[in-house]
């Protein structure tokens, strides 16, 4: 007989150590699929995770890559640190980038130094009022915020793809669906010559720095633990749970909204109907990878970051699948929570006694 | 004398050697907005691709990229491995590619459908598949018997709507009553959508369907609803045997071949290519023998007219749909013209979406 039973007691080291060793495993069986593909896997992976980053440029589009992805996922651990399944900042950074592409579009052609704080701004609200939706509906209707998130997903993409073909499409761009590029006084600076990297870090740095401030030395904080930990003591204690829900959200929506409007105003310069590939889906691996530890998602983001670049320069160098690099975020998770769960519980191999049978 | 003969050997041999290593490392670079195995858009360019590998040209793709952030990473990588030349093959990559170009001035940059080039190691090509839709308007025109004609559209941009105008003035020759109602999809590649656009039309009576949409969906719905339909992009004659009259098939694979070639050897020059029939870049796939064999005929005649210039797609008089003179009597639209295409021609129904 097999029983599982929960272990009492996890030790903190392991609990943080868990996450590298999924990453370690992730290399091993990323190994084995690149030489059963017909690879040879060290080098394959040397493709994958070292390549990429062996130049400046390289570096710095990990940074890029990664600034999105870990302020979404920062934003996404106030939600899920609280019990709150906020499954759609992918609608909320669409969302953000709608209302502040807006207001570029709004200050085009205007030179001013006040244009780009109104468009990053203005983006954050964006983001804090589509994600407001859910937790309204959750506090006063009680209604499924898993669902009702994911379902604003594709209000949104609707909403963006309407404005860029008809509206907001460039009058001189034969009617692709398009705006006009913003004015230079809309984009974020670029730090180096030559390099893309923008800006949005900073923004991204802070954020992570008030989040730690938020999440462990505010009382905030605190009763957001508590509400994750067990509901029925968070309402014991007094705290107004409906409050909390509704700010976790804004925070979170607000976090996606600033990553849309990094985006469109940093590497690409415009609205049109790709402007994230799914950042808001793999931020919530992030978060989970990151332990919805604002330190350990600056990493999660960077290792994920470099699953996407890795899966490019695999493709070039050696025609290697492109999806091999979904494959990669998704083996990442596979082993993270394969692994927590032999961390809270333990297998306990019984044998057969007489008085079960 | 001698010495003079030596050092001429050496230099030429020396100017091989140098020439052949570069020969030999020459790599041309493929971007594609999706995957290999979507059997339209991407994989004709495909096909194009390996016509150049099998040219005994080395190349590298990397497919599904999307049209956001990452094209400009993604190109500039093709570039600074090593390869020579960089096709991206997608709208959404011209900005990208135009700021790459800037970086990499010895590297050659052709891109698709695009209309900038900002440098002058930038060209753009696209084919004038309005051609082929004068072959399908011809074709819808006779075998339709409701003369209301089913139009799938993903973009109301220029190369759209030209489409749709040169498949209806083509079908109004052969059929003065015939009426095209369209379907705005917003996108290129959506099984879903478009198959759900194509019973739409069917529903309204159309029994003659196309699309400017990469999927096979459409031509599967057709053939189930039992109305005549073309293939779009590549022969999708076996997605449905029946319905298929004829289906556009874009052939990239003689450019590709051509510019990687001149790209190697030194005469790749910046040009706006824009081919069709004549050229083959734009090719018919065989005609269904379910028409007849007078209307086969009749079709193939007009497809040699076409690619000689005998027949050109847009010939006045042409009439916008309120009825004004776009071109005039015994005269064709120029290219200016063909490029910036922004109305409906008489006999389309409805607005184009702003």
């Amino acid at each position: 007989m097999i029983k599982i039973e929960k272990r009492n007691d996890v030790s903190p080291s392991i609990y943080f150590l868990t996450p590298i060793l999924a990453i370690f495993l992730t290399l091993f069986g990323g190994g084995i699929i690149f030489y059963v593909l017909g690879f040879n896997p060290l080098e394959a992976l040397k493709f994958f995770f070292i390549t990429p980053i062996s130049d400046l440029y390289g570096f710095s589009e990990l940074l890029v890559k990664a600034t999105p992805l870990c302020l979404i996922a920062i934003g996404l651990s106030f939600c899920f640190k609280s019990n709150n399944w906020n499954i759609g900042a992918e609608g909320q950074l669409i969302f953000g980038g709608i209302v502040g592409g807006g207001v570029a579009l709004l200050f085009y052609g205007h030179d001013g130094f006040y244009v780009l704080p109104i468009i990053i701004l203005s983006g954050a609200i964006g983001g804090m009022i589509f994600a407001m939706i859910p937790a309204v509906l959750k506090t006063y209707l009680n209604t499924n915020e898993i669902l009702v998130s994911l379902m604003l997903v594709y209000v949104a993409k609707l909403l963006l793809d309407y404005l860029v073909v008809g509206p907001w499409s460039n009058p001189e761009g034969f009617n692709f669906p398009e705006t006009r590029q913003f004015s230079e006084s809309a984009r974020m600076p670029i730090l180096f010559d030559g390099l893309r990297i923008h800006a949005g870090i900073f923004i991204t740095l802070i954020t992570v720095f008030l989040s730690w401030l938020i999440l462990y030395k505010t009382y905030l904080g605190f009763q957001i633990k508590v509400s994750g930990l067990s509901l029925k003591t968070a309402k014991y204690a007094g705290y107004k749970g409906k409050a909390m829900i509704i700010i976790v959200f804004m925070i979170s929506g607000a976090c996606a909204g600033l990553a849309g409007v990094g985006e469109i105003t940093g590497p690409i310069g415009q609205l049109h109907r790709n402007i994230s590939p799914d950042y808001g889906f793999t931020a919530i691996i992030v978060a989970f990878l990151g332990r919805l530890n604002p330190l350990g998602i600056i990493f999660a983001s960077l290792i994920v970051a470099l699953t996407y670049l890795g899966a490019e320069t695999a493709q070039i160098f050696l025609q290697v699948p492109k999806y091999t690099g979904q494959v990669f975020q998704g083996m990442i998770l596979f082993f993270l929570l394969g692994s927590d769960y032999l961390l809270f519980f333990k297998i306990k191999f019984l044998g057969l006694k007489k008085n079960e049978l | 004398m001698y010495k003079n003969f030596l050092r001429y050997i050496i230099s030429v041999l020396f100017f091989l050697g140098v020439s052949g290593q570069a020969n030999a490392d020459f790599k041309v670079g493929f971007v594609y907005v999706g995957p290999t195995g979507d059997h339209g858009w991407t994989y004709q360019h495909d096909e194009g691709r390996k016509a150049v590998e099998a040219a005994g040209i080395k190349t590298t793709y990397v497919e599904s990229v999307p049209e956001g952030a990452d094209a400009e990473r993604v190109i500039r990588q093709l570039a600074q491995s090593g390869h020579d030349l960089i096709f991206t093959t997608s709208f959404g990559y011209m900005d990208p590619t135009n700021k790459v170009a800037k970086d990499f001035p010895n590297v050659k940059f052709e891109h698709a459908t695009g209309y900038k080039r900002e440098h002058s190691n930038v060209s753009t090509y696209s084919a004038r598949f309005y051609e082929g839709r004068t072959l399908l308007g011809h074709m819808a025109g006779k075998m339709t018997k409701t003369n209301v004609i089913g139009y799938i559209a993903s973009f109301p941009i220029p190369e759209v709507i030209r489409g749709i105008n040169a498949m209806t003035l083509a079908a109004q020759k052969v059929n003065p009553d015939i009426k095209t109602k369209i379907v705005w999809v917003f996108t290129w590649y959506d099984p879903g959508k478009e198959s759900e656009a194509a019973q739409a039309l069917i529903d309204q009576g159309a029994d003659v369907i196309m699309q400017h949409t990469d999927s096979t969906a459409p031509v599967q719905v057709a053939e189930k609803a039992g109305v005549w339909s073309f293939g779009q992009a590549s022969d999708m004659q076996r997605f449905a045997p029946k319905s298929i009259l004829t289906s556009i098939i874009d052939d990239w694979a003689p450019y590709y071949v051509e510019r990687s070639i001149a790209a190697r050897d030194g005469t790749w020059k910046q040009q706006d290519t824009w081919h069709g029939l004549k050229e083959g870049m734009v090719a018919m796939a065989p005609y269904n023998s379910a028409m007849g064999s007078d209307l086969v005929k009749e079709v193939e005649q007009l497809q040699k007219d076409l690619a000689s210039g005998k027949t050109h797609s847009f010939t006045g008089p042409i009439y916008d749909q309120k009825g004004n003179i776009l071109v005039a009597e015994g005269s064709v639209a120029d290219d200016g013209m063909l490029a910036g295409m922004n109305v409906y021609v008489k006999g389309v129904e409805g607005d184009i979406p702003q």
